[in-house]
């Protein structure tokens, strides 16, 4: 494993294949500024900015160290908060942070200052200003339970006006550049999947087949972001891991005039990228799932397999009637739909030398009427105590086809089949009918007590977000709060009647 | 970005350049990552790691113990239980009952029986789970209504009495009879619990410990090892967060690690993971409180009756301090002629409660909130009005235990709030609006806090200090205090250099350590600037006293001709820099150095009497909080805060500030995302970040003003200056308010539903479904 860590070229081809990032700066290079405060992606302490050529641009986003392995991160350039302030000055997220006293006991702080620096980055190379919402997003996955955020918010909405001694944005760092374009030809050559090696990187599917024949006991591995948990919470060790994330097939968004395909490695800030203006409703709930670092990371793919109910991309999947493209490692495809999918608690279709390629959905159905909602105790990095993703598709008034797909109401990601049926074939306004439905999800979906909600609460927002949707339907649109910001105008004077065009 | 205002650079003209004031003293090392914590520290090559076997039960006899597999597993070293502990197995910080390794019985789900250490941290997690242990289970106790009932206490109730509160309540003209259940909280600090031991060459030990308490590490780790207390010294340089969970409970993983460090010759690391961390460490007490209040029709408050019940968990810890503090704040600002407050120490079969900010007083203002909140809707009256009623003013103006409240600052700086805030004009908008929309309801309160400062422990209200000067010029302080985030350091430093008259570069801070400072307080109780800052002024002012003395002698001039400001020592006609001063007083021999000590004047309390003046004074604040609620699933969003909050003469206002909004976002955590579960066995299901959500910076809203009340502290404290690090955090309790509020408004305020606390979005939907129901019912 090569990589570029900080101003050091770094190869080590000693490690385990589950060896994290934050483990191998922390131990075998002592760069301590990178802080473990959970271990499970969730605080944000172990933020680093990662590096990587995108179209030969220079790209940097965030990722949680604690739950990445370091082999995965080959090629790349990784950046800790010691580089940042490295000549001797500050950064400007750094002074920033500094001047509006966004540090109290500091602990929180080297990831927070990553993170910022990530949108700094990002918003300087383009161009573009940085306004609240922009931050908060920035900042979704990092916890401080010091300041109140209040400073960390106004240094990110003010360091581009610091003034620095350093003005070189990293992404224009001709070197590093020049670095990972090597280490990017000598890494495909490398990575022909037939080594013996205990983590491995395939470029494609060809040589995915192979890593996979030459290990079968190999665990597939996309963004660790569900798998890697069983590595620091439950201490299990992997021998071999088969890293999905690199496979060009499967990390492809294809628009192809009828289907909108997406491969299984695709992230939820490529997906969320891609909808921003053509799918706003599918971004929307995008913003919702985990944070910025973990949304960088974790696959369409990986939260469809992994089958949690509580995976907030299969209901979302059953609203579309999505088709699946599994590859077997004999090099057979099958296309399974998703609704076939989901077998049984963690039960899926998938065969054990399985995996999914692809996910496509029909654009007829994309362009149709569709909602998310997504309830859950915090609004930021929470997962689903209910999510429900409704389609409809109207001919004439009339609803000619329902699907309202739920996670956290059963063992499985569901769909209520007697409710989609109550509500179709009824026109768009027929309160009685989605009255009817509402009786059916009661009696058709049992949903359990947890840590996150009571089984009565659960059921109570199945029937409350359908009648949202419904409202929607009708142009009745309720205020259905988003993460990082509310629009004020819409709170303020926020008046039912006007709400709604 | 918010800019201060000039004038809050009081106190100190010299503290910083440029009129600003002094950032954090670890700020640059905070954002370069250069600050180290003790997990950061080298590790040597021989350092071993602990990780302990947990409880699976809550109340059980252990039958047997077999650890050979544990034993076996590759990279374990040693293996200890109760037995191989040298000196007393018990760590209790007060009274007893924490034992450091269970013996032969369990008292709750995730207590240490054994603990290993090995090569890592990761082999010693990895073999704990290889033990076989056999239990005879026993019934267990798990909420505080069954410690109540069963009258299991881990310490004998106490009962503050004022007037005669059964006849004012039976001749009040309404009364409310209630019950309410509030969570505890889990303290989250970023940085989880650890320390690491280093043997010494006489058999002593070093710690380095994330402890709040690092004398009472000191007293606990030579109680374990047999040892005089001199023989151990225990160093903390700083915690990544502590807010009470590092009190007394730092003290387990210095003890734990030093047994080990001893036995095997070699440094021990014990570094909680943060899933052992949240399951084996206590938390803030989930208080069951029932309460009877009358009241007249204009909403004055005549008679309350209040009984609360802590869940102390399975032993006293600080629980009795913690129960007392809820007693002494369930009046929060208003007055009470008749009074009777009872408060239990509910024994349960859990992890042992702890101190957490506010130390059982956040759970005596919510009381008080939810009941003002509650007679508002009986009589039909903005609650703002019913509190300013009831607010202690002339007249009204002893609290039940019998202490006086001799200003008047909290009701000017309420009505100071509610001008600057809008509140009335912003309680029309929003009847206004709430009978516009059905699909989204605001709500709005301004609760105000009053908290009682000094330790409860009177022997705890003393503080010292040791400052040296160098012949350079330079200054040295030590004190007992510790710093965990809230700028202690920075404060005693601005201190030691306005005293000194020198300039704020020249004084520097370093670690808190057993050998520089004994004996000293937890930094806790909001105290730590009141007692350190004050031992740190007069180890400065004995000090300057002998350079009076000598500048007298020296030069045959006047005491008052011996001035130091503006870094300047002047003498008369004649002036010279302080470096160079100091080294003619050096020369002289002239002792450069001093130790310092301060107890807090005044206070006392009669527990026989339930009578006395526990407090030397009380920090007040006021928050406004605005929240809009999603009437189909009870999600809310805070939009607008409005803080005016009183510290005194400020030492360092963006510090200050900094605490405000710390704790009123923590506050708010308690009362919104944060819950706590527990499952029928007594397990803790909240035992990560996965499902214990504390705030993101999503929650905190954009409209967010924090401003300082102003007008000196009455009382001589420090610079008069008052403690801030607990008080605000009750503030939070007006978004909850304001969640009630909302709820209130789908019954037009007939009725204030029940609103659990944390009022979660389930929580807020139920409260407003109860309103509803209450609605139809009336119609
Ligand atoms: C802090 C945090 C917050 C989270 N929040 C949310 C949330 O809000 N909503 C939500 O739904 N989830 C959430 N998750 C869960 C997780 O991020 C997602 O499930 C994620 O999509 C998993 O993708 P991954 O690529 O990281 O999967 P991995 O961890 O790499 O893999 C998960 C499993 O799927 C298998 N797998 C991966 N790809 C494939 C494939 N193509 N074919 C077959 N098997 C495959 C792996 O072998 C593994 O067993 C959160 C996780 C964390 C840590
Ligand atoms: S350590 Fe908390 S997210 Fe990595
Ligand atoms: S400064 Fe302490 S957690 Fe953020």
């Amino acid at each position: 494993m090569k990589l570029l860590l900080n101003d050091e070229l770094i190869e080590d081809n000693t490690l385990a294949s589950d060896y994290t990032a934050l483990r191998y700066l922390r131990e075998k290079r002592g760069l301590m500024g990178t802080k473990e405060g959970c271990a499970s992606g969730d605080c944000g302490a172990c933020t680093l900015l990662v590096g990587a050529l995108e179209e030969g641009e220079l790209r940097y986003t965030t990722l949680n160290s604690c739950i990445t392995p370091i082999q995965s991160l080959a090629g790349k350039h990784l950046v800790s908060v010691e580089y940042l302030s490295q000549q001797n000055a500050l950064h400007p997220a750094q002074q920033a942070v500094v001047e509006c006293h966004g540090s109290q006991c500091g602990f929180c702080t080297p990831g927070f200052v990553l993170s910022l620096a990530s949108l700094y980055e990002e918003r300087q190379s383009t161009q573009q200003s940085i306004d609240r919402e922009s931050v908060c997003d920035a900042i979704s996955g990092n916890l401080c339970r010091c300041t109140g955020y209040r400073p960390i918010i106004d240094a990110g909405l003010s360091m581009t006006q610091v003034e620095p001694d350093y003005v070189a944005l990293l992404s224009q760092n001709h070197k590093v550049k020049q670095t990972l374009s090597e280490l990017e030809s000598s890494a495909s050559l490398a990575d022909d999947g037939s080594k013996s090696r205990n983590y491995v990187q395939p470029q494609n599917l060809a040589q995915l087949i192979a890593a996979k024949k030459a290990c079968p006991d190999g665990v597939l591995i996309a963004g660790g972001t569900d798998l890697m948990l069983e590595n620091t919470q439950r201490y299990h060790d992997f021998d071999d891991l088969i890293d999905l994330s690199q496979v060009t097939e499967m990390t492809t968004i294809q628009d192809d005039g009828q289907y909108l395909t997406l491969g299984a490695s695709v992230t939820y800030a490529d997906l969320e990228t891609y909808c921003q203006d053509k799918y706003p409703h599918i971004s929307g709930l995008l913003s919702r799932i985990a944070s910025r670092q973990i949304r960088n990371r974790g696959t369409l793919g990986g939260n469809v397999a992994n089958a949690s109910p509580i995976a907030d991309i299969p209901p979302l999947l059953l609203a579309f009637d999505a088709d699946m493209q599994l590859l077997n490692v004999d090099g057979t495809t099958r296309t399974v739909s998703i609704n076939d999918f989901y077998q049984g608690y963690k039960q899926t279709l998938l065969a054990t030398d399985e995996w999914i390629v692809s996910f496509s959905v029909s654009l007829e159905k994309l362009a149709q009427c569709h909602r998310f909602y997504k309830v859950s105790k915090r609004m930021e990095d929470d997962i689903s105590s209910v999510m429900l993703a409704a389609r409809f598709a109207i001919e004439d008034d009339k609803i000619t086809e329902v699907r309202l797909a739920f996670g956290g109401m059963a063992g499985t990601p569901i769909r209520a089949v007697n409710a989609e049926q109550a509500l179709t074939q009824v026109s768009v306004n027929d309160e009685q009918a989605l009255q009817r439905a509402i009786e059916k999800i009661r009696a058709e979906l049992h949903p359990m007590s947890d840590v996150r909600a009571s089984s009565r609460y659960r059921l109570d927002m199945a029937c409350n977000l359908i009648r949202k949707a419904w409202l929607a339907l009708n142009n009745q649109e309720a205020v259905t709060f988003s993460g990082h910001a509310v629009s004020d105008t819409l709170l303020i004077t926020g008046n039912e009647e006007t709400n709604h065009a | 970005m918010r800019k201060l205002p000039q004038d809050f650079t009081l106190g100190d003209k010299n503290a910083g350049q440029k009129g600003a004031l002094p950032i954090h003293e670890s700020a640059i090392k905070h954002v370069t990552g250069q600050a180290v914590y003790i997990d950061d520290m080298p590790e040597w090559p021989n350092e071993l790691h602990i990780a302990t076997g947990k409880s699976t039960e809550a109340h059980a006899d252990i039958v047997s113990i077999n650890l050979d597999k544990v034993r076996a597993y590759p990279g374990v070293v040693d293996v200890i239980v109760q037995a191989d502990i040298p000196g007393e197995v018990d760590v209790s910080p007060v009274l007893s009952g924490d034992l450091l390794l269970a013996g032969n019985f369990v008292h709750y789900i995730g207590q240490s029986i054994f603990a290993v250490a090995a090569t890592s941290l990761r082999a010693a997690k990895q073999a704990v789970e290889l033990a076989e242990i056999v239990y005879q289970v026993r019934e267990a106790t798990l909420l505080p209504q069954q410690s109540l009932a069963r009258q299991e206490f881990v310490l004998p109730t106490h009962t503050i009495q004022s007037g005669d509160a059964p006849a004012a309540m039976k001749s009040a003209p309404r009364t409310i009879q209630s019950e309410m259940y509030i969570k505890g909280q889990e303290h989250f600090y970023l940085e989880g619990q650890i320390s690491v031991a280093v043997p010494n060459e006489d058999g002593g030990v070093q710690v380095f410990a994330s402890s709040q308490h690092p004398a009472e590490v000191q007293k606990l780790v030579a109680r374990v090892l047999g040892l005089p207390v001199g023989q151990v010294l225990v160093e903390t340089r700083r915690m990544g967060g502590g807010f009470g969970g590092k009190e007394s409970q730092a003290a387990v993983l210095g003890c734990m690690a030093a047994v080990l460090a001893v036995r095997n010759r070699c440094p021990v690391k014990y570094r909680m993971p943060r899933q052992d961390d949240m399951v084996q460490t206590g938390k803030r007490h989930d208080f069951w409180n029932t309460y009877h209040v009358g009241f007249n029709e204009a909403g004055e408050i005549l008679a309350a009756e209040y009984d609360m019940v802590g869940k102390c968990g399975c032993t006293a810890d600080l629980s009795d301090g913690v129960v007392d503090r809820a007693m002494f704040h369930a009046d929060n600002a208003y007055f009470l002629p008749n009074a009777r407050i009872s408060g239990y120490r509910g024994k349960t079969h859990t992890v042992s409660n702890t101190a957490f900010r506010g130390f059982g007083g956040p759970k005596g203002v919510i009381l008080a909130e939810n009941v003002i909140e509650e007679i508002a809707c009986s009589v039909g009256k903005d609650a703002l009005d019913i509190r300013k009623l009831n607010c202690y003013q002339a007249g009204k103006d002893t609290t039940p235990y019998g202490q006086k409240i001799n200003d008047d600052v909290l009701p000017t700086l309420i009505e100071e709030l509610e001008l600057s805030s809008d509140y009335r004009a912003r309680r029309k908008a929003i009847q206004t609006f709430n009978a516009q929309n059905r699909f989204v309801k605001k709500g709005l309160a301004l609760t105000p806090v009053k908290f009682g400062i000094s330790f409860t422990s009177k022997h705890l209200n003393q503080g010292g200090a040791l400052v040296h000067v160098y012949t350079d010029g330079s200054v040295h302080i030590n004190h007992g205090g510790t710093e965990m985030g809230q700028g202690l350091f920075t404060k005693v430093a601005q201190i030691v250099a306005k005293a000194f008259g020198i300039d704020y570069q020249r004084v520097n801070v370093s670690s808190t350590r057993t050998d520089k400072v004994p004996n000293a307080s937890p930094t806790a109780a909001s105290a730590g600037t009141d007692l350190n800052g004050m031992a740190a002024l007069d180890a400065v002012n004995t000090i300057k006293d002998r350079l009076r003395d000598f500048a007298i002698e020296h030069y045959g001039i006047q005491p008052d001709d011996f001035v130091i400001s503006d870094d300047l020592v002047r003498l008369g006609e004649e002036s010279m820099s302080f470096p160079e001063f100091i080294k003619l007083a050096y020369m002289n021999r002239v002792s450069l150095s001093s130790t310092g000590f301060y107890k807090t004047p005044k206070i006392g309390y009669d527990r026989k009497a339930a009578k006395g003046r526990p407090f030397l004074y009380f920090a007040n604040g006021a928050a406004v909080s605005e929240v809009i609620v999603d009437t189909f699933t009870g999600e809310y969003k805070v939009t607008q805060v409005d803080i005016l909050h009183d510290v005194g003469d400020s030492i360092n206002a963006e510090l200050d500030i900094g605490q405000i909004e710390g704790a009123f976002v923590q506050g708010m955590g308690w009362l919104t995302s944060e819950e706590l579960s527990w499952d029928e066995k007594g397990r803790i299901t909240t035992n990560s970040p996965a499902n214990y959500k504390i705030p993101t910076s999503a929650d905190v809203p954009e409209k967010f003003t924090v401003k300082l009340f102003e007008r000196a502290n009455s009382e001589e404290s420090i610079y008069r200056s008052k403690a801030v690090g607990e008080p605000p955090l009750m503030l939070g309790i007006s978004v909850w308010c304001a969640l009630k509020d909302a709820c209130a408004s789908v019954c037009d305020h007939q009725f204030s539903p029940p609103l659990a606390a944390p009022a979660t979005p389930e929580a807020v939907y139920y409260a407003m479904q109860a309103a509803r129901d209450y609605q139809e019912a009336r119609l």
